[in-house]
């Protein structure tokens, strides 16, 4: 017996209607997960079929957004896999520091906790006033919640747990204040933020950036797709620019590979070959 | 889809909970290196560990233990353990993927995750195993791979070191196989001897 793929068509079918329709292209997504995704939506709107909840998105665009929540939205944690920042500080940061100005791309920002992490880092390191950060996603409500910098008291723990484990040379709670049942982060720390929608599937370079962080992004790319997003942060990186992936992402099978050097291999950080 | 590729012929999915260890202890090791078959395994660890298991495994048997990575064809003869704090996925196309999607069932990685995606990427080529636990993952994934036209095999609750996961098991899909450890064993090692 074959696996019924029927409803792996209708999948490709409601992507591209999603595509077509409202330019959201996840074509090259790994289907795998989405397919666990769609479902939940699925269910959520009462859908039988992924051809039902493509009626539905296509006639009522209400519902995009909703969907757009289910592809995208990932949930990280400030200072998630503290070993990373601590390279972060004490590999990265050292070479960071000979220059007078900085930019930092956090590509795929979601609700922004990595890049409060950095922007918090920076801070102790005394680069956050030479530094612009880019926070980019292309959901625009994970966006605003970014801007907000509003998180469930309830996840402090874990943030302030992480925070010390990565070095941290203050207390995470001088970044935050609490407010009904939420810990907002300090206003101060957005001065330096520019939070923006880009697609890493469609748009192409829009700044010279000296650090890319991106974990947890690719791995719900398909390999085109990983190629198109690697060759992207190749052309955004200035010679010997940073680039950070996920613990469980690499380069090894990417075509960009030489382009890049392993800078701190178990942490996944590379550098760009400084040769032109 | 990308490329047309030789998929194996079968593939083994197995999940463990509490007191995973000696019942893979008791399976893995007994199985010959020329195994001709992926053997997926997702166990359930503390998140903020690195895993153990691959090195543990590795030193008790002769099949090639690894960690499983994004995006990669599944070799017959080698076992992939799920990554802690990642879910293990099958794509359709039979090459493994990994999320940080929300846990399921309070576990990342998830029986159920990997169980559903590789249903449908293998349908009845798919063997899927419930062992020892104290929670209910795997039976929804169980009962897909069942409907997949695949096989379910469960560690007898009796003889499991927690026997909730297999239970549970068993509710979602009465046609599941019992069986005890030393069986589970045997019939994975006559599987591949039959090929």
């Amino acid at each position: 017996m074959v696996p019924d793929k029927t409803e792996l068509l209708e999948l490709q079918l409601l992507l591209e209607a999603i595509f077509r329709r409202y330019h959201y292209d996840f074509r090259g997504y790994s289907l795998a997960s989405l397919q666990r995704r769609l479902t939940l939506a699925k269910d959520r709107f009462d859908c039988r079929t992924f051809s039902q909840l493509q009626d539905r998105v296509l006639h009522d665009p209400s519902v995009l957004p909703i969907l757009l929540s289910y592809l995208t939205v990932q949930v990280s944690d400030l200072f998630r896999d503290p070993s990373y920042f601590r390279a972060i500080r004490e590999e990265v940061v050292p070479h960071l520091r000979t220059y007078p100005s900085l930019k930092v791309w956090v590509a795929g920002c979601s609700d922004g906790e990595e890049i409060y992490s950095l922007a918090i880092l920076f801070r102790e390191e005394g680069l956050e006033s030479r530094t612009l950060f880019y926070g980019t996603d292309i959901n625009p409500d994970a966006l605003r919640r970014a801007e907000t910098g509003r998180y469930a008291m309830d996840r402090i723990a874990q943030f302030t747990k992480n925070h010390q484990l990565s070095g941290g040379k203050s207390s995470l709670s001088d970044y935050y204040s609490a407010a009904y049942g939420a810990a907002v982060f300090d206003r101060s720390l957005r001065r330096r933020i520019v939070f923006s929608d880009h697609s890493l599937v469609s748009d192409s370079v829009f700044a010279e950036v000296q650090l890319i962080s991106c974990r947890n992004v690719l791995i719900y790319f398909n390999k085109d797709l990983q190629d198109r997003a690697i060759g992207l942060f190749r052309d955004s990186l200035s010679r010997q620019g940073f680039l950070g992936l996920g613990s469980k992402e690499n380069l090894r099978f990417s075509q960009h590979a030489d382009s890049f050097k392993e800078f701190v291999p178990g942490e996944r950080i590379y550098q760009l070959r400084g040769e032109l | 889809m990308s490329e047309p590729l030789d998929q194996p012929a079968r593939v083994i999915a197995i999940g463990a909970s509490a007191g995973a260890v000696d019942a893979l202890a008791a399976i893995l090791p007994a199985l010959p290196a020329q195994f001709p078959y992926p053997i997926l395994v997702v166990v359930h660890i503390r998140e903020d560990r690195d895993s153990m298991l691959v090195e543990l495994f590795r030193r008790q048997c002769a099949l090639d233990i690894r960690e499983a990575e994004d995006k990669l064809p599944l070799e017959d003869g080698v076992v992939y353990f799920a990554p802690p704090d990642y879910h293990l996925l099958v794509e359709a196309d039979g090459w493994l993927a990994l999320s940080v999607d929300e846990p399921v069932n309070f576990s990342r990685p998830s029986i159920d995750v990997l169980f559903e995606s590789a249903a449908q990427a293998f349908g009845d080529r798919l063997v899927g195993v419930v062992l020892t636990g104290a929670n209910q993952d795997g039976a929804h994934g169980l009962r897909s791979i069942i409907d997949a036209g695949g096989r379910a095999i469960v560690q007898d609750p009796s003889s499991a070191y927690a026997a909730t996961m297999p239970q549970a098991a068993i509710a979602a899909c009465p046609e599941a196989q019992p069986m005890s450890l030393e069986q589970i064993a045997t019939y994975l090692r006559d599987l591949g001897s039959s090929k």
